[in-house]
């Protein structure tokens, strides 16, 4: 199993009956595919009940999740403006939003949207989610080219302060408990050492 | 009256430097013929207030690489190159703004409201310079309204008199922007007689709507 696969299964299991989840572009997408849960998806650019993707030559032009790509619409779902959609998500009516990141510190912030002089595509939805979801899942690779991403203190621009509630990367599970940053798994086959060496973010443990 | 316009009569309403909204989520639901003949007709020095710049051949990114924006307010740029490269060189502002936030001060702008208080952005270089107020003990950044001279818009289904039903996920920032902008055109892929919308069904009345051009499929 791949990594992005490990960590895609590993945040399904936190997504429970009844939650409304708004899942970001990329590895998130993949969560949809290990649920074990009866859920709701919002997507920001207009829709709660979003299903999967259409059978080829099915795709209606209209539908579409916030990638462009087309999707379908699930029975009891519908359809709204993008005032509408946001007032559901920085409302707090978002029972969980997974989003990737560049750079999650141990107070909780992250940074997910510019890299200064390098890539700048805009926060595009992210600020809102993060700031608005009742729940914040980061699912994200341990390292960038063996570079830690879970700091002492974001280097990038922010996307939020103090938001995140959970890490899930292919090594680990990280929570903040009481505001404390506080790994409470491993990956079978990884050791705390590993975790060490591959976090620079001090870190309490709870396994 | 008669809203219903030609297209080279529609380009004719956004002048050189003129503030234009633009409604669409990465080029669906957008108004894909007018942008074309915006394209063609050519204006330029224009401030742009959009979702996204979508793709370099696709919506309002047409535009972008015909460099007819000298200001660009939007949420995403990522997914076209050329506003990158034009940001990076210095040859276009862009301001980037949280999704959320830049439907909320549109919304204001049509609504009559003197701004919205967001949690969005507080602590970030989006609240830089910005006013922070404390209600009940959490900080709200104060977002300023978002108006322009022309909104340009899609509705899949609009009536003779501008009544407008968008389909699906193509309603977006369509039925906020009419309400914000001091000229509305829309672009409609099919034009019908008054009273064959349900009224349960418009999204976006006539009376915000002045031109109408018709786009096809």
């Amino acid at each position: 199993m791949d990594a992005k696969e490990m960590i895609a299964r590993r945040v399904a299991k936190e997504l429970k009956d009844g939650y409304m989840v708004n899942l970001g572009i990329g590895l998130p997408t993949m969560v949809a595919d290990y649920l074990e849960a009866d859920l709701t998806f919002q997507s920001e650019n207009g829709m709660l009940g979003m299903g999967c993707k259409p059978e080829e030559g099915q795709e209606d032009r209209d539908i579409t999740n916030a990638g462009a790509q087309p999707v379908t619409i699930v029975p009891g779902g519908m359809y709204f403006d993008s005032a509408y959609s946001f007032a559901l998500i920085r409302g707090g009516h978002v029972d969980v939003t997974v989003l990737g990141a560049l750079q999650v510190d141990e107070t909780g912030s992250l940074a997910s949207w510019m890299i200064p002089g390098k890539m700048v595509p805009g926060m595009g939805g992210a600020m809102d989610l993060v700031t608005g979801a009742k729940r914040v899942i980061i699912a994200m690779q341990h390292t960038a080219k063996g570079a830690p991403k879970v700091l002492k203190k974001c280097t990038l621009p922010l996307t939020a302060v103090g938001v995140v509630d959970m890490i899930v990367t292919e090594l680990c599970v990280f929570k903040f408990l009481e505001g404390k940053l506080t790994l409470t798994e491993l990956s079978e086959g990884v050791t705390l050492d590993d975790v060490a060496a591959a976090t620079e973010a001090d870190f309490d443990i709870m396994i | 009256m008669n809203k219903i316009c030609s297209m080279e009569e529609c380009v004719k309403l956004v002048k050189p430097g003129y503030t234009i909204m633009v409604g669409g989520f990465l080029g669906v639901g957008s108004p894909h013929r007018i942008i074309d003949a915006l394209v063609k007709a050519g204006a330029d020095n224009l401030t742009l207030i959009c979702n996204d710049t979508a793709m370099e051949d696709v919506g309002v990114g047409k535009m972008v690489v015909n460099k007819q924006f000298k200001k660009i307010i939007t949420s995403h740029i990522g997914t076209n190159k050329e506003t990158g490269r034009q940001l990076m060189a210095g040859e276009t502002e862009i301001e980037l703004v949280p999704q959320g936030t830049l439907a909320e001060r549109v919304r204001a702008a049509g609504a009559g409201l003197g701004g919205v208080l967001t949690p969005t952005g507080v602590g970030t270089i989006v609240g830089e310079g910005k006013q922070v107020l404390e209600i009940e003990g959490k900080d709200y950044l104060l977002e300023m309204p978002l108006h322009a001279d022309v909104a340009i818009i899609f509705g899949t289904k609009v009536d003779k008199s501008g009544n407008a039903f968008h389909s699906k996920t193509t309603r977006n920032f369509n039925p906020l922007m009419a309400m914000a902008a001091d000229t509305v055109i829309m672009e409609a892929e099919e034009i019908v007689e008054v009273g064959e919308i349900d009224p349960h069904l418009v999204m976006t009345p006539a009376t915000l709507v002045d031109y109408i051009v018709e786009g096809g499929k």
